[in-house]
């Protein structure tokens, strides 16, 4: 099936608006593994006949990793630049896949300008479901599996954003499985702060090692997460203990789309 | 008549010592840059009563948590028989509220007498905790030295401050049981749950006069122990007892995530991107001071950084639950406090000492805290989760990385390449921001 995803500047020149803008950030762009999920977002979104579109060459860095890097200046251009471009299509909602860029696009653009609703890609889907244009039924390939969720920072601590994702896990009569660490207290994968564009200092161990040592102790056969950066440390976490057969790292809304065989 | 005159000069040179150390540390917290907490005071008075007075980030980990209540409610409740000690100390009477509070008095004093007990239980705990036990967040690195001794030597105090109470009550009530009491003359029991045990058992047998000796050492040894705690407290990590409270009313209230947008960056890249603009369209204030971008000393912290510095009670939630300690790197932010603290009392000290221009060559970041430090952090907010009194130490750490990367333009070499791809490409990675879409044809 082909994936139909209009772009900002095409449906304003047929003169339509979308309900919302899928913000698809420079993981969900360009890295391999994370435009997969991508694609499982816009799955869904066809199916559920949802009217959506992109920036597509528009759309440029959100800004987070400069931040975190402590380069206010090149946030700001970004941030600037990026507010200008939503604002001249007077978009009113964000959706994105990326918890980096929801924290970014919902709590810092607006005081520079840009003011929008931003929701996280779990939040549209649980609506989605709860609202009855999506339905899975019996929970799919996944019923009865033990599947753990990793909190990623951004969108557990830093937005308070913990049962959305769960309670999709629990929609595909899956067994979750909490971590040891887990909600508030989760533990970091060792990305965020712009570590994801770095080696770590010296240590005696990675953090996503520690991580997925965590996600091994609940003996689930799924790492589910929602954000790209996190699904990338426990791939390698997963990988550096030679388990990639056994257990998989998946995102919530690839674990959506699986299951109702989209 | 001399006991009174003693007690008031003891009492003058005890407050009035506090206080002059008092007004030096909030002269330091001064020193801090603006920031606003004043607004939503009913959320903010909200976040005080359930944080700090109803301690409940504390009960994330309920064994210490216990254990720190029984002495957080032994303190609050000792200070109604303090009231007692202060108007006894002055007026020279014995016991005045008895009279008056009747019934009353002696299930409040049995009151504190248990949770006294209690207290006393909780600090040995304490103890074998750090000394015995050597819980790993109460005996890392950092802590070696003067925080160790400062953590020991308090809950020593706390149990000759429990002991002291015990001898002036427990004497009392057996004074009382020979007919010899200063409250009365006739013979009788205060019926305190402790004390009237404590009393009827060994201390009846002791002569008259080794019971008012006793009780009288107690009662000025309770008396001296509260004054030398509270002189001891601006020293000490200590100084939580009071400062969590104005610290979780001063809290931040935004989602953790929203890292501050600086004002000062926001005018120029408004020039930048429209040189039309008019430069001094946004918050004057400051763009008309000339700051340092981020933090390089205390001075370019908020006020509110330091008044976390200076609440700090080097419990180590925060370290032990940071991803970057957990896995051998060098940062704390357990330490990041306790270094913006000890630099600051160290500015606070020299600028009193040789006027306010004073520099002394050296800095927080990199006499205190290292680079390696302060890129060793994920922002994960783990520990600002976790400071039972909403301490940030994270925006600490992000304005020593602006300072870092915005004034001296030292980062790790990866991230200044990244940095320069976000500028050129509009993505961390060097991707053409055109192929931006090229997933939507892809397989
Ligand atoms: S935010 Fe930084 S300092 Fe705080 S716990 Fe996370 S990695 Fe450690
Ligand atoms: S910052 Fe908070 S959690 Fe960390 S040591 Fe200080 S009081 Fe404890």
């Amino acid at each position: 099936m082909s994936l139909k995803v209009p772009t900002m500047a095409e449906m304003t020149a047929q003169g339509e608006t979308p309900d919302v803008l899928f913000w698809v950030g420079c993981a969900g762009s360009f890295d391999d593994r994370a435009k997969k999920i991508t694609k499982a977002l816009v799955k869904i979104l066809n199916h559920c006949n949802v009217k959506f579109a992109v920036l597509g060459t528009e759309e440029s860095c959100s800004g987070d990793p400069a931040k975190r890097a402590g380069n206010e200046f090149t946030f700001q251009m970004q941030a600037m630049m990026n507010i200008q471009v939503l604002n001249g299509y007077s978009v009113n909602k964000i959706v994105t896949a990326c918890p980096h860029c929801f924290n970014t696009l919902k709590n810092e653009y607006p005081e520079l300008g840009g003011n929008y609703e931003v929701i996280h890609h779990t939040q549209l889907i649980q609506d989605l479901i709860n609202t009855g244009k999506l339905a899975l039924e019996n929970g799919g390939v996944y019923k009865g599996k033990k599947i753990t969720f990793h909190d990623p920072c951004y969108l557990g601590r830093a937005n308070d954003v913990y049962d959305a994702p769960r309670e999709l896990i629990e929609k595909l009569d899956a067994e979750l499985v909490e971590m040891k660490r887990c909600k508030s207290n989760g533990l970091c994968c060792g990305a965020g702060g712009a570590q994801m564009f770095k080696e770590a200092e010296k240590g005696n161990k990675e953090v996503n090692i520690e991580r997925t040592e965590d996600a091994f102790e609940t003996n689930s056969e799924i790492i589910a997460t929602g954000c790209p950066f996190c699904n990338t440390m426990m791939t390698d976490g997963v990988k550096n203990f030679n388990k990639e057969a056994f257990v998989q790292v998946l995102d919530v809304a690839e674990l959506i789309a699986n299951a109702a065989e989209l | 008549m001399v006991s009174s005159i003693l007690f008031v000069l003891l009492s003058l040179i005890g407050i009035g010592f506090f206080t002059f150390n008092i007004l030096k540390i909030r002269s330091n917290i001064k020193l801090g840059r603006k920031i606003d907490r004043t607004d939503n005071p009913s959320k903010r008075w909200k976040t005080m009563l359930l944080v700090a007075f109803g301690q409940k980030k504390m009960f994330s980990r309920p064994i210490p948590a216990l254990l720190h209540f029984c002495v957080y409610a032994a303190f609050v409740i000792t200070q109604i028989e303090l009231i007692e000690i202060f108007v006894d100390g002055i007026s020279g009477n014995h016991r005045v509220f008895k009279e008056t509070l009747g019934g009353f008095y002696t299930f409040t004093i049995s009151f504190i007498e248990i949770l006294s007990v209690l207290a006393l239980l909780a600090t040995f705990a304490f103890l074998s905790r750090r000394n015995l036990l050597k819980l790993p967040r109460l005996t890392m690195q950092e802590l070696a030295g003067w925080p160790k001794k400062d953590a020991n030597l308090i809950l020593i105090m706390e149990v000759v401050l429990v002991c002291c109470i015990f001898m002036m009550n427990g004497a009392d009530e057996a004074l009382y049981l020979k007919g010899a009491s200063h409250y009365t003359a006739e013979a009788g029991s205060y019926g305190f749950t402790i004390s009237s045990i404590l009393g009827d058992s060994f201390l009846v047998n002791l002569s008259i006069e080794n019971l008012h000796l006793i009780e009288r050492i107690g009662w000025w040894g309770h008396i001296i122990m509260v004054f030398s705690f509270l002189n001891y407290l601006p020293y000490s990590k200590h100084f939580h007892i009071l400062l969590a409270f104005p610290n979780t009313y001063y809290s931040n209230l935004e989602k953790k995530g929203k890292f501050n947008n600086m004002e000062s960056v926001t005018a120029e890249v408004a020039l930048m991107l429209d040189p039309t603009a008019d430069p001094y369209a946004t918050n004057s204030e400051s763009t008309a001071e000339v700051l340092r971008f981020g933090a390089k000393d205390v001075t370019d912290l908020t006020w509110k950084n330091l008044l976390d510095a200076y609440s700090c009670t080097e419990c180590g939630r925060c370290t032990s639950s940071c991803p970057a300690n957990i896995t051998g790197k060098k940062l704390s932010p357990r330490k990041i406090m306790m270094d913006t603290r000890d630099r600051l009392t160290e500015v606070g000290d020299a600028m009193r000492k040789h006027g306010k221009d004073y520099l002394d060559g050296k800095s927080l970041l990199g006499d205190y805290i290292t680079e390696e430090e302060v890129w060793a952090c994920t922002s994960c907010n783990a520990c600002v989760q976790e400071c039972p009194i909403n301490i940030d130490p994270l925006s600490i750490i992000l304005d020593l990385r602006r300072n870092l990367v915005m004034e001296e333009s030292k980062m790790p070499a990866e991230l200044a390449g990244m940095l320069t791809n976000i500028e050129n490409n509009g993505a961390p990675w060097q991707f053409s921001q055109n192929d931006r879409l090229n997933w939507a044809s892809e397989d």
